[in-house]
């Protein structure tokens, strides 16, 4: 099942509706590579509410779309980990290594405004 | 007293043979832990379980089955999950229950992390039967 992306001025925010199988996983992070450059996109947001399971691999595909985004100028954000996936996650040895996490879309959006804020004020 | 679901005493078997499989059989290996009273927590930890060997499955065998049934002990009770293939077995099985390891370029997390979340693991493998690894996880 396709994730709907939608753009929302400088951010693009990627919402997965229900359980993504790996290809889906793959798709997401395709098409995400390029909307960012498309649309030059600032930030990504990735939401995960939905999503039951976060196993090691849709976990090691969130931390590359991170990384390529990264790679690509924009920064990305997962937010919507749920509290029995978290738990589930340490349990199962797995961590976001230097991925941003927000609590929900509005934190999410917030951290992306005060990340770039940050960068444009740097001299 | 609890009412007996009809189904909870069944046994179910999910044929995993793609990536599409693995959303199956931990969709309905959920279900059945929901169904025996399991906390969200705990069902999220038994469908994580099963994505993880379901993977392993079309990974490393090409495809298998998830057979998913209820367990008691005393008035406890559990699911038990049995991942098994017809695949080319694993050569070093102390080695890859280890933490860390991996042959697929994945987060070594495989067996150990599920190991890690279940009560019990068991794990058969040789080069003529392929794979079976059986786990069981109890309800708090």
């Amino acid at each position: 099942m396709a994730v709907p992306i939608l753009k929302q001025s400088q951010y693009l925010i990627a919402t997965i509706q229900s359980a993504l199988s790996d290809e889906d996983l793959l798709v997401l992070q395709a098409a995400l590579v390029e909307k960012v450059g498309k649309f030059r996109s600032r930030g990504v947001i990735v939401d995960v509410t939905a999503l039951d399971v976060l196993d090691s691999f849709a976990s090691r595909t969130l931390r590359d779309i991170a990384h390529i985004i990264r790679l690509r100028g924009a920064e990305t954000v997962i937010v919507g980990v749920q509290p029995e996936v978290a738990f589930a996650m340490v349990q199962l040895g797995i961590t976001l290594e230097k991925v941003s996490t927000a609590l929900d879309l509005e934190e999410g959006l917030a951290y992306l405004d005060q990340k770039l804020q940050h960068a444009r004020a740097a001299p | 007293m609890r009412e007996q679901h009809p189904d909870v005493d069944a046994e179910y078997c999910v044929p995993v043979a793609s990536v599409n499989d693995i959303v199956t059989a931990r969709l309905q290996g959920r279900a059945l832990a929901e169904r025996l009273g399991f906390s969200p927590g705990e069902a999220t930890l038994v469908a994580t379980a099963i994505s993880e060997l379901a993977r392993n499955i079309v990974q490393y065998a090409g495809n298998g089955d998830i057979v998913l049934r209820s367990t008691t002990n005393g008035t406890r009770r559990g699911i038990v999950v049995v991942a098994r293939d017809r695949g080319p077995g694993i050569s070093d099985l102390k080695l890859a229950v280890r933490s860390g390891y991996s042959t697929s370029g994945g987060l070594g997390l495989g067996l150990p992390g599920v190991r890690r979340i279940v009560d019990d693991f068991q794990i058969v493998s040789n080069r003529q039967d392929g794979t079976t690894v059986t786990v069981t996880k109890w309800r708090f």
